[in-house]
């Protein structure tokens, strides 16, 4: 029954979420409200983005723990861009802070494919960097909501069947991953390399091109958010979304995204994102401390994991003959 | 034959690693529609020639030519291009992903303009390849769930989705059953007659003369031999590997078997063996014998206490005991020398004396401070004893030798003082000068009044050290033999399932 639930994670996220949604309902009716559900949707639009990059990054084998400051840098150069420039079309600006995240993306990405340095050591380094580098060009100072143009706030929340772009965005950028790790050849490199990396090489896949692929394709995102960000609370400064890569990093692992690469899917990944989304804007409806939101998100990470390695145990080797045919039976039940 | 030229050809290749040249000036010759048998002992560079055949290692010196064109072979995919494929020694698979996964990873059939992926293509051409090879599997299976004949299916499923000229087996039945040892033999023929040019790595004679048509032989590196198997004997084989004559002289000495060391009654795990009973006796040399995957390794370790749903009693010099954790094991007296060096065996960053050391730093110890210069002594003592060419004691065993690095992990053991020392495939990829000091020491260990336990899948070596053979099929204990009655043929056929136990 638990090994049942655990080998269909996504179905059993989506229910625990299902069940969150109705006893938080239950007691609050108005949580229930479509407006409050999109609402909170709409707040997990970029955890969800940006765990989609870490995914890809985690399946290779690697983390990235620059995510949070390089969308604040990218936020806020655009919001500077924007509040010294307000004629810039803000379409641009928006393919301009992709293009920018993934330059920052690169970064990582070059030292650990080209110069070999583990990649937990690498993001630190460019975390801290990214985020120096927000104080030197801003000096500390904020760009607030009356500097930038009415464009540049209002896109994200414009209203488009029933949803405000930024949800459409996460919508969209989901489905695309979707699409990908099934249907395209790069989609399935994230995978061979992380999951058994001399085979992968030995089938001729370069695992170091791979995990600078993925490095920039979260880099990317981080550019994305970055304006989302800066948009959405339309405010920027030095410490924009801080702490906000161990969020990103737990709805990967909460989703079943294993931390020692290869397994893992994209449903389950944006679950595990909707999940803590749903703490987050539950919790306080129901008046839990900040501080126990924390802790409760924190529990269900590690009672996540231990889920993880329970799934991932070798069940050891079937030798004998009457045990092949005893595990050959239900195998093939469940098959069906 | 050799009239028709060769499709793919190795002139004075040479590939060197720190301190071992691998292949020393070696050639090669692969004609279509020919099964060449590349034969040699361990370490005489096989695997090697397998890797550098596929772009996973570059040569550093000589000509590769494929069609009589001088071709550089860069990566992997380079060599695919050219239509080389090999079924490596190690599978090397995905566990987390399905068959037909496995089959097209790196070389995906696609559609359309974005480059999308044909599952429905995939599956059909998967289905199709192994109904050629007769393997029942549903292309959507999950590897992890999968035996190993059947992983071992799918690589050479692989292997043949590629359009190739060349099909490279590096020891492809080393892990297969008599029945599916037979299936392979048929594939083998098929891409025979369809022109491919195929080159079959093995260690089993029987295997050589009833499949292949010519055979090379490599010698440490170096090329020894080549010519058409109707020419060939056996023996005449046997010594271009060894460049020695046929009865190998094993280090082995008369020594009085003694009382009773360790006894196992019942023992058994609930997929991997059962109904294991033995005794070892002191002064005695006990090998475990049987096809890669038969269990022995399973029973090790099941003893040595890393198993956990074990059931069964063990009895050391006559006192039962219970053996739950490796420390367990240590105190009872019994160590294991594990197949798995590199991994298992020793720690590849710590210099030597402190690989020694280890499993009893406890008793190294005063009121909890290492004393480093007692390390050392134990290391001194015992590396010396085993004979370890090192410059100093601090060298990390990660710059030894294999058969160093091996004489390291059974100084370690030794130096626990055990009662039983159990050894797992102990010369396993170590050169020869190495492999006759293991055996060496283990006649020196069995004089000493230990019990030696030694899991072996090279019949030589157990024919020539052991007193009593236990012959392993499929998890079951299925024959047993005494130095006086084992012979090669009976041996091997009760480990392949062939003699009725």
């Amino acid at each position: 029954m638990m090994s049942a639930l655990l080998k269909h994670r996504e179905r059993f996220l989506a229910l625990v979420i299902l069940a969150l949604i109705l006893v938080v309902g239950a007691i609050t009716p108005s949580f229930l409200s479509p407006n409050s559900l999109v609402s909170a949707f709409n707040d997990t639009s970029i955890l969800m983005i940006l765990a989609m990059g870490q995914m890809l990054v985690i399946l290779t084998r690697c983390i990235d723990l620059s995510v949070a400051a390089n969308l604040a840098l990218t936020g806020m150069v655009v919001g500077m861009i924007n509040a010294a420039y307000p004629g810039v079309p803000v379409p641009l600006l928006i393919l301009f802070a992709m293009a920018m995240g993934a330059c920052l993306g690169a970064i990582n990405g070059f030292f650990v494919w080209v110069v070999g340095v583990p990649a937990i050591v690498v993001t630190l380094g460019t975390m801290s960097i990214y985020r120096g580098t927000i104080f030197l060009l801003s000096d500390g100072a904020w760009v607030n909501a009356h500097q930038m143009s009415a464009g540049f706030i209002s896109l994200p929340r414009t209203v488009v069947l029933g949803m405000p772009v930024m949800s459409w965005i996460g919508i969209i950028v989901v489905a695309a991953f979707y699409f990908a790790t099934r249907h395209l050849r790069l989609g399935r490199d994230f995978f061979t390399s992380g999951g058994n990396p001399t085979a992968a090489f030995y089938t001729g896949v370069s695992v170091g091109k791979v995990q600078f692929k993925a490095f920039v394709v979260s880099g990317m995102l981080a550019g994305l958010c970055g304006y989302l960000w800066v948009s959405r609370y339309a405010v920027a400064y030095v410490d924009v979304a801080n702490g906000f890569e161990l969020q990103v990093i737990a709805a990967c692992v909460i989703g079943g995204i294993s931390i020692m690469g290869g397994v893992g899917t994209v449903l389950g990944c944006a679950l595990g994102a909707l999940f803590l989304g749903v703490i987050n804007n539950a919790l306080p409806v129901l008046g839990v401390s900040p501080f126990w939101q924390m802790a409760i998100s924190g529990a269900v990470i590690i009672i996540a994991v231990i889920a993880n390695s329970t799934a991932e145990r070798s069940k050891g080797r079937i030798i004998l003959r009457r045990a092949v045919s005893k595990r050959a039976t239900p195998s093939q039940h469940q098959e069906a | 034959m050799t009239q028709s030229t060769a499709v793919f050809a190795l002139r004075n290749v040479t590939k060197t690693f720190p301190g071992v040249t691998a292949l020393d000036r070696v050639k090669l010759d692969l004609y279509p529609g020919q099964v060449t048998a590349l034969v040699g002992e361990n370490g005489a560079g096989k695997s090697t020639l397998v890797k550098t055949m596929t772009g996973i290692y570059q040569p550093d010196g000589g000509e590769t030519q494929v069609a009589g064109e001088v071709v550089r072979i860069d990566d992997p995919e380079a060599a695919r291009q050219l239509g080389i494929t090999a079924i490596h020694q190690e599978t090397v698979l995905f566990d987390e992903l399905t068959v037909t996964e496995n089959i097209f990873a790196g070389n995906y059939l696609t559609r359309g303009r974005l480059g999308r992926l044909d599952w429905p293509a995939m599956h059909e051409r998967t289905r199709g390849i192994l109904a050629d090879i007769d393997a029942p599997l549903d292309p959507k299976a999950r590897l992890r769930g999968l035996s190993i004949g059947q992983k071992h299916m799918v690589a050479i499923a692989r292997a043949l989705s590629v359009d190739a000229r060349v099909v490279v087996l590096d020891e492809p039945t080393a892990a297969l059953s008599h029945h599916e040892i037979k299936e392979l033999c048929g594939i083998v023929e098929r891409l025979k007659k369809a022109g491919k040019a195929i080159l079959f790595i093995t260690h089993k004679f029987d295997e050589i003369f009833t499949i292949a048509d010519r055979y090379v032989v490599y010698r440490d590196g170096t090329f020894a031999g080549e010519g058409m198997i109707s020419d060939v004997t056996e023996a005449e084989l046997v010594e271009m590997m060894v460049a020695r004559s046929v009865s190998e002289t094993f280090p082995k000495q008369t020594v009085a078997i003694g009382e009773p060391m360790m006894t196992v009654e019942n023992l058994n795990h609930p997929t991997e063996f059962a109904d294991i009973n033995f005794e070892v006796r002191a002064g005695e040399i006990l090998c475990f014998y049987g096809l890669v995957g038969s269990g022995r390794t399973e029973i090790m370790q099941a003893l040595f206490g890393l198993s956990k749903a074990v059931t069964g009693n063990v009895h050391i010099n006559g006192e039962p005991v219970t053996i739950r954790s490796p420390a367990d094991a240590i105190k009872a007296g019994l160590v294991y020398v594990p197949e798995e060096r590199q991994q298992q065996g020793v720690i590849l960053d710590l210099p030597i004396f402190q690989n020694i050391s280890l499993p009893q730093l406890g008793r190294l110890n005063r009121w909890g401070l290492l004393n480093e210069a007692r390390e050392y002594d134990v290391a001194r003592t015992y590396g010396e004893r085993l004979n370890v060419k090192t410059s100093s004691w601090d060298q990390k065993v990660g710059n030894l030798s294999g058969g160093n690095q091996q004489k390291v992990v059974i100084g370690k053991w030794l130096a626990t003082r055990p009662k039983i020392i159990v050894l797992d495939e102990p010369t396993k990829g170590i050169d020869i000068g190495a492999k006759a000091a293991v055996h060496h020491f283990m006649s020196e260990l069995v004089n000493d009044g230990l019990a030696v336990i030694m899991v072996s899948s090279e019949l030589p070596e157990v024919l020539g050290m052991a007193d009593r053979i236990i012959v392993m099929h499929e998890g079951l204990m299925v024959r047993e033999f005494t130095r006086a009655t084992a012979t090669p043929e009976a041996v091997v056929g009760a480990a392949t399932g062939g003699m009725a136990a």
